[in-house]
Formats: structure tokens, sequence, C-alpha cells
């Protein structure tokens, strides 16, 4: 199974998403350029965190629109998995592959900090090695990642199992405490109808060893793997 | 920025001068007429306006055998300025150490490197953006990591992390400030606000971990914030890049944003006290891109990678002035440049303009001739400008041409080595202060009282308490390096692809300055922000290897402030020496004196360390229940009342000063860090934390913080009066740690631990429970559960600064 990870110029978590495939589940892994609507035939492709094209405008806002964007589309009409973190949830919101959108944080300054997830399902691609209900440690670090949608959407979310993760206290209570941004319902990543694209303002990419103060955002790329190995 | 701000207040006669010259030279239509750049008509007035004295105008003279034109006397106005030629201290530094066998570059490029070990070396420095951060606090300070982020990657290496030393007035609502002067209040939590956001947003956006550093406050910093950032990259050993231009007809690539009209004269009002209106000079300070500089960090780093790249180096102070005069000078060759090929952001900008200009995310490279199109391929694909603006030359000078005149020819040594060099009188400094307390002090002294409450305030203060507000702010994070962030000692950085795998090397970088040790005594003061920005590193395990450091003074052309400078590098010389650390380069900031109120001096270091296993570096506070606590010190340490005087319990809660810092044995220091290498190597403690400001009541408080872990401490004390226990919970002797180890443990590390010199150790308590606890000779003396201590440590910035930070 090859992977690959989009650059779009202002990406920043380009490198530590590729080092994660490459080094820790020594996995095939590949760039995947902005202006090419190449995708190299990868199983998933990975939207990294960071600034595409400097967040000018809105996040997400002009990265929608490169050539590479029109390709990862059609990739996931086709159901191919597509993982967003962060910077690369905001690109996926605003490209339609995933509702709602994510607005300046509540506190309205940038956040950086370990945070805790409530696993809401598990009958998913990228949670199927995780039990409902367990508590993840995983950070955070945006200054928009205050995620909404309309009552209707928010509905529909709950009744179809699309969210896949809230944020939590470290037991698992969902609280305004233990929401760092002010998202709505907690919300802290949401699935597509056919649960094949997740878009996560946690970074998994920066929990996958125990070195860096957690490895539960490894239990995440494992849930991949497992699922394209069975695929 | 609009064309009808500009220009800069201080050179409006010299724009219109220029203007009617351009119209002159264009009329005349004929392009490569003139020999000699067009002479400008001097006056006292336009050379007060350049900051150019009578006696250096003499030399410019001499330098030219001529009459400079006005663009060239713009360029060696910003040259000769205090901010590039160090004219003031320059004599000074030389007596730094410089050398060890890990510096493979010391001071002179863009950033020193040490080798850390598989073919790694390491670029870092520190820079110092104080005026343009007090200016427009956002920008400036932003600008300010921009440099420092440029001096990096200038030399092929990615920058790593950052941290920040920032000092600002008092923002306290219950300071005395708030009462006598609010507006000042205000404009300090603005300032703060302003940098803090300034730094987080081009740090985040640029994708480099911050890792904290250091965040104090003192009246003086009012009209003078000093923010000085400290950078460290990678790079493998054999590819590294120097700033040096080589090989006669190799083109000048410009490449990057385009030149404006923003931060003309930056380094010349860098180089000025502020006065009355200072604000009004808002257009001289830069503005920032960060999305930029990082696609010229991608693209540098790509385009080195094609072998084609002879020389780069970046323009940051003086711009294309700086780079290109410096880079000619290093290969003893020219540069001879037409700026019609500079990409230009606004029409009709004058040759002084683009010269002077300070837009930022620029850089200047030379690349082997026939191959420019390997270079220029990479930044057209990263969509960046990257034009071809000139040839090196064989003869050693700085040939700048617009519209085909030629509009300065300058011999490049004229404005480095051989610029202006002051042996400025130096003074014989006195004390500001009385050494020994005054009567009213010893009395309150020595009255009984409730220590757990005073505990409570220093935690408050704003000095001691909590950082997470700035912090939070940052991402300390991204490269997924961080083994530990801001908070504790010191930054550890895993090197990925280093050492073992599992067990890589690691890079440790700590910051730190005591300015108001400093202002007690200079050499002494600085001596200890070396000691304790090396102290920070050794409590990770690390060996401290080298050392940056960002000199904040006042106006030099006071003999007391020279006496500051002067001691405070002898302080510093003593002390690297001592703990074998040479000085790789650093920056040096000096007029920070606004209405000639100077700031207190304010050396600042940079410490680099490395650990051969980052898995074994160790944390600064309690990592679990049931361990013993021990005391590294100092035989012959102890504090006295003197000492005391210079502590954060005299400023805070006496709000008194007075006496001397305390006492700093360098060699018996150095023994110290060795010998925490080594227990921490054997994997013998789990802990480990400097005792610094507040002393060790709130060094002891802070260890219980981080995993909510109590301790109880019984400590000793000679004197079994009010004031020696005073001096014991809170007085800030110099080289104590406080460690924690398996009960198992506590004789192999005593052991270990004493063969270092006379390092002592003891043991003093236990970890545990949800209280922190400590009797001194027996009785209790503080008593809280850790709740009741971290709120007001973790609150106080915040509501200081009116903002709720969410838990």
């Amino acid at each position: 199974m090859k992977f690959g990870v989009i650059i779009f110029p202002g990406s920043n978590c380009d490198h530590d998403t590729h080092n994660v495939v490459a080094e820790i589940a020594h996995q095939p892994v590949t760039y995947l350029w902005h202006d090419s609507d190449d995708l190299k035939g990868v199983d998933a492709v990975l939207v990294p965190g960071g600034f595409a094209y400097g967040d000018y405008l809105r996040t997400g806002a002009i990265a929608r629109f490169s050539p590479v964007m029109q390709s990862v589309k059609k990739f996931a009409d086709g159901g191919g998995l597509v993982l967003g973190i962060c910077n690369g949830f905001q690109i996926l919101t605003e490209a339609g592959l995933l509702p709602g959108a994510l607005m300046r944080n509540a506190g309205l300054k940038y956040i950086c900090k370990q945070v805790h997830l409530r696993v809401e399902t598990t009958e998913t691609a990228f949670t199927n090695t995780l039990k409902k209900g367990e508590v993840l440690k995983i950070p955070i670090g945006h200054a928009e990642g205050n995620y909404y949608c309309t009552t209707e959407e928010l509905k529909r979310l709950e009744a179809e199992g699309r969210i896949a993760f809230r944020y939590s206290t470290p037991s698992g209570e969902i609280t305004a405490e233990a929401n760092p941004n002010g998202s709505l319902a907690n919300i802290a990543g949401v699935l597509n109808e056919k649960k094949n694209v997740l878009g996560m303002m946690p970074h998994p990419d920066r929990s996958s060893e125990p070195l860096l103060g957690s490895a539960d955002g490894w239990r995440i790329f494992e849930s991949m793997i497992a699922a394209l190995a069975t695929k | 920025m609009r064309a009808h701000d500009h220009p800069a207040n201080n050179d409006k006669i010299g724009h219109e001068k220029m203007n009617m010259r351009r119209r002159l030279t264009r009329s005349e239509d004929h392009p490569m007429q003139t020999s000699t750049p067009e002479p400008v008509s001097i006056t006292a007035e336009l050379l007060a306006q350049h900051s150019v004295t009578p006696e250096e105008y003499e030399r410019i003279l001499a330098a030219l055998g001529r009459t400079p034109s006005l663009t060239e006397l713009g360029i060696y106005s910003v040259m000769w300025s205090e901010h590039c030629s160090y004219k003031s201290s320059r004599v000074h530094l030389k007596r730094l150490p410089t050398r060890s066998e890990r510096v493979v570059q010391g001071p002179g490029e863009n950033a020193g490197i040490i080798d850390v070990g598989d073919g790694w070396a390491c670029a870092f420095k520190i820079e110092s953006h104080n005026h343009p951060s007090y200016i427009e606090p956002h920008q400036g300070a932003a600008t300010g990591v921009g440099g420092i982020l440029r001096d990096i990657f200038t030399m092929g290496a990615r920058p790593l992390a950052v941290m920040d030393s920032l000092r600002f007035g008092p923002i306290d609502p219950g300071s005395e400030l708030a009462k006598s002067d609010p507006a000042t209040l205000a404009h300090n939590h603005r300032i703060v606000e302003g940098v803090v956001d300034g730094i987080a947003s081009y740090g985040n956006c640029f994708g480099v971990p911050n890792l904290g550093g250091e965040t104090k406050f003192e009246s003086c910093y009012s009209g003078n914030p000093l923010v000085n950032a400290f950078a460290l990259g990678l790079v493998k050993k054999d590819e590294i890049f120097y700033a040096k231009a080589a090989g006669v007809g190799n083109p000048v690539i410009y490449v990057g944003a385009k030149t404006g009209r923003d931060g003309i004269h930056g380094a010349t009002m860098a180089s000025e006290e502020f006065k009355e209106g200072s604000e009004q000079k808002r257009p001289n300070v830069q503005v920032g891109d960060p999305f930029m500089e990082k696609l010229l960090l991608e693209a540098c780093l790509e385009a080195m990678k094609t072998g084609a790249i002879v020389g780069i180096q970046d323009m940051g102070a003086a711009g294309l002035t700086c780079s290109t005069c410096e880079m000619g000078a290093r290969g003893c060759v020219g540069l001879d440049v037409e700026l019609d090929n500079v990409p230009q952001r606004e029409t009709g900008m004058s040759a002084y303009e683009i010269m002077l200009s300070e837009s930022q995310e620029r850089m200047l490279l030379v690349a082997e001739k026939g191959r420019e199109g390997e270079v220029l391929g990479v930044f057209a694909k990263w969509g960046l400008d990257a034009v071809i603006v000139g040839t090196v030359c064989p003869e050693p000078r700085l040939r700048i041409r617009h519209h085909g005149v030629l509009v300065a020819d300058i011999p490049n040594t004229s404005l480095t080595d051989d610029a202006p060099l002051y042996r400025r009188p130096v003074g014989t400094w006195k004390a500001p202060v009385p050494p020994e307390p005054p009567a009213d002090v010893l009395a309150e002294l020595d009255r009984p009282r409730d220590y757990t409450a005073d505990l409570k305030k220093l935690l408050a203060s704003s000095n001691i308490c909590s950082k997470r507000w700035v912090h939070e702010q940052y991402d300390s994070m991204v490269q997924t390096n961080t083994v530990q962030g801001p908070g504790g000692e010191a930054g550890v950085m895993r090197i990925k692809g280093s050492g073992a795998p599992g067990h890589e090397r690691g890079l440790v970088m700590a910051l730190d300055g005591n300015s108001r040790w400093a202002y007690l005594d200079p050499k002494l003061g600085a001596m200890h922000a070396v000691a304790e920005a090396a102290r920070k590193v050794a409590c990770t395990g690390a060996t401290p290897v080298a050392a940056t450091n960002c000199l904040n003074f006042g106006n030099p052309e006071k003999p007391e402030i020279m006496a500051q400078l002067s001691a405070a590098i002898d302080g510093i010389s003593e002390a690297c020496t001592a703990l074998g650390t040479p000085i790789t380069g650093g920056n040096v900031s000096l007029y920070n004196e606004t209405k000639g109120e100077g700031i207190y001096p304010t050396p600042v270091l940079g410490i680099v360390g490395i650990i051969d296993d980052v898995t074994k570096a160790v944390p600064a506070g309690f990592q679990r229940e049931g361990e013993a606590i021990l005391l590294f010190y100092l035989p012959e340490s102890g504090d006295d009342t003197r000492s005391f005087g210079s502590s954060e319990y005299a400023k805070t809660l006496l709000g008194r000063l007075w006496g001397k810092p305390p006492q700093l044995n360098l060699s018996e220091e150095s023994n110290l860090h060795r010998a925490l290498a080594a227990v921490i190597d054997k994997g013998l403690i789990t802990s480990a934390c400097d005792i610094s400001d507040g002393g060790v009541a709130v060094s002891a408080a802070e260890a219980t913080f981080s995993h909510g872990i109590g301790g109880r401490l019984a400590l000793q004390s000679q004197e079994s009066t009010a004031t020696g226990a005073l001096l014991v919970l809170f007085g800030e002797e110099a080289s104590q740690v406080i460690v924690t180890c398996k009960v198992e443990n506590v004789f192999a590390v005593i052991d270990l631990a004493e063969t270092f010199g006379n390092v002592c150790v003891a043991e003093i308590g236990r970890t545990g429970g949800d209280r922190l606890e400590i009797t001194l000779n027996g009785n209790p003396v503080i008593d809280a559960t850790i709740n009741e201590l971290t709120k007001p440590w973790a609150a106080s910035l915040s509501a200081a600064l009116h903002d709720e930070v969410p838990a």
C-alpha cells in the first residue's frame, strides 16, 4: 500500500506526516505536488497541516482550487482514503469533501497544547483499531479550529455516526472546559458520508512516538494500514 | 505600505535632492557616461540626517578620494551605523573566546556553527529586534524572527527551533505604575500582546517550533522593550554554505520578495536613542510575510542541492547594501549590480531607496556561471522572483548602477573591515545602590512572617508566574522533534537520523539573562547569565558546548554605559572560558534609551548543548511519588543579606534593591554540570530543576506543578532567625539544583556526583501527596496544597492582561 502526502506552498507538516509513514509505519510514501493532478497511484492521500498558500483570504480557500485537489476529489468519490490533518481538514471542508467550516478559535488566539479526544465511532478505516469511548491524547496547534455546521447537518452527522472524535476530559467527559476552541458539540474530527474521508484538527502526526509525549496518534495510522490491508 | 506614508522622516530633504537628480540624469539620456557617481552637495544638516559625524565624513572622503553621491552617503550611513558596524563594541568583543574543537564557524558569518557529531552541524545565533518592536510591536517582533531564521538557512541549515528572550515594562494592575501612569501600563500591555502575536504569527506559519525562552518585566523596559530571538538549525557538515562571493564573471542573483520602500534606514534608527515622537518612525519598521519566507527556505535549500550556488547571504539590516558589500569583501572580489533588474514593489524608487530598503524575505546569491538556469528553475518552481542583477568582478569594489548610470563605486572593505572603530571612553563603574541593606530593611527582614503567603505572592509575580499564556500561542511541536518544549529548564530536540535508531542524539538550548543582577554588578551579572543558561542545559543531561550572546545596553557615548558593556563582556569571556562554551556569534544592541533613560544592562546568553542519547534527557518537575529529593550544591556557597537584595523576594515583596548578586565559582559550576551529565547518563535521576528566581521554595513549588505530585522537604539553616529563614527559603544562591531519584539510587547518585570537584549532595525530602510541605530546622514553614499554589501561578499573567485562558 502506498501513501501520498500533498505539498502545497506553505505546508509545514508535510515532512512530519511523511516521516510517520516512512519511519514508523515503514510503508511506501511519496510526495504529491500541488501543481500536478497526478496522484501517482497512491492508495491513501494525506493532506498535511501548515499554512497552504499562506492561508491568505481564508484557511484552505485557495488550496481547494489547486490541480492536486481536483484529483483528490475524484479519488475520494471513488472511495479512496483521504485524511486531512489541521490545515488539511480546513482544506477538505473548503473543497466540499467534508461538511461544515472551521472558524477562528473562540479565544481568538493560536493554541498549541496536548488535548484529549474521545473516540466516537470505530466503524471507519481511520478508527478500526480503536475502542468506542476510548480517550486519546493528541496535540492541537491552530488558530482556526472552531468547527461549525448547521443544526440539520449536526443532526445528520450524529445520526450517521460521522463524528469521529470529540474534545473531552482525560476521563472521557464532553465538557465545555475540555473544548479548546469553541467547536460545536466539541467536534474535533468529522467524516464524509461514505466515511472514507476524515478531517481532524488534532495532529496524529505529532503523537506517533512516545518520545514526543504521546503515541496515541499512531493508532489512526495503524487503523488506515489495517483497512488498506483488507481492501 | 502606501507610497504617501513614506518617506522616512529623517531623510526627506535627501529624497527631494535625489528626485531632482534623477530627473536630470534621465534628461541627459546617455546612460554610461559617468566615470564617477555624481557628488551630492554636502551640508551639516544632510550629514546629521544620516547620523554621520563630521569625522566620519572625513573618512568617507579619504576612502573614496572624492565627494560621495547621495546613494553612497546613504550606503556609508547604514554600514557605519552602530547596528551594522559594531563600531563601539568591536574592540571589546575581541576579548570573547571563540574557539573550541567543536567550533566550525565562529563570529563573522550569518551564524555560528558547531560540530554535533554523526556528520551533523548546528548553526545558531541570537538577534535583537528591540527598537522596531517598540515602534510597531507586531511587525517588529515578527521580522525579528524572520531575520534570525534567514541567518540560519542562509548557511544551508534547516531551522530546527527558536526561543525568545522578552523584556517588557510592568503590566501588573497592582503595580506602582498602574497608579502613577496608567497610560504607560496600557501601552506595555499592547506591546506584550503585539510582540507575542508577532512572534507567533511568523514562527507558526514558517513552521519552526518555539521552545519558549524567558519573559521578564522591569520598569526600565517601559519605553524600551527587548525582543531577542535565538534560532538554531541543522545542516550536514559537508553541506554548509557561506556568504562569500567568488568567481569573476559569476552571476549575482536576487531572490525572494520584491523591494519596497519599507524599512529604509532601519539600521540607523536602531542606532539612536528614542525621543519624543519616535513612534512616527513606524515607516522605518519592516513588514514581514512568513509565507514568503517559508517558500524562500524551501527554495533556497533545494537550490543549494543543485551544487550551482557559490555563496549566499540574506538581506537583513541595510538590505541590498549590506549583502553586496559583505559578500564581495569576504571573497576579496567586487559585485557590479544594475538596480533596474531588482524586482520592485513600487514604481519610481530611487537608487538610494533600493539600496537602503529593508524589505524582508530577500536573498542575494552568487551562482556558477553557466549553471544559473538550474538555480532559477528551482525558484520558479516555488513561484519566487529570481533575477540576475549583476556579476562578480575582479576589483574589490561595490559598483551600483541605476538606469545604466554609475551611482555608487565604493571599496568594499571601507564599508566592512575598515569601518570606524571607536575606543569610546570607558568610565569607572560605580555600584548604583548601597551594598548593605538599610536599617529599616534589616528590621523588616527579621520580622516573623507567613512564608506560605509570601510564596503565593512570589508565584503570582510577573517574573515568576507561568508563561503559558505566551507559550501556548506558539507552535512548539511542528517538525516532530520536540522532546521538551516550553516551560521546563531548556528546550530539548532530537536530531532525526543521528545516533542509534530510537536513541537519537539530542540538541538542547536555553536562554537566560538577569538584568537586575547585571545592573547591580555588570561583570558578575553577565557571568551569572552564562552560568544559569548553561546550568539549565546541564539539568536536562546535556553537555553545554557553545554560546551566543545578545548584549542590550544604553547609549555607548556615555562612559558609564561603556563601563557596563566592557565589564559584562569581561564577565562573559571569563564564564564562557571556564564553562567550555565559546561564543560563535551574536548581536549587540546599543542606544536602548528612551528620553535619556537607559535600560538595565541586559546581557542575554543562549547556550547550546548536546546529549548523545535524547531518550536519557530528564525533565524539570517531580515525576513519580515516593522518590527521594536531593539538593546539589557547592559547599562554600551560602546566601547572605547582601545578595538577598538582588532577589525576586526583595524586589517583589519588599520593593527594595540593595547589595550584589550572589557569588559564583565558575570552576565548581563546571563541575556541577559534569556531575549532572554523569548521573543522568547513568540513568540515576528522574528530574533536575535549577534553583533561580524565588529560591528553593519557588523551585520546589514549580517542580510539583507538572504532574501534580507534591513533596516534603526538610531544610536546615545555621541561623534560627527570621532573616535566616528568608535566606534559606527565598535566597537565590547560584549553582544549586533540586534533583529527584528512586530511593534505592540515593547513595549511587551521591557517590557519583561527589566525585566532581567540591559538588555536594544532600538528601532533603520525598516526593508524594498533593501538598508542598517545607520544614526548616524541623519547624514547619511552608504548607499548602498544590492546587492553592498553582492557582496564583497559572492565572496571574492572563489575568494581568485581562484575557481568560480556557483550561
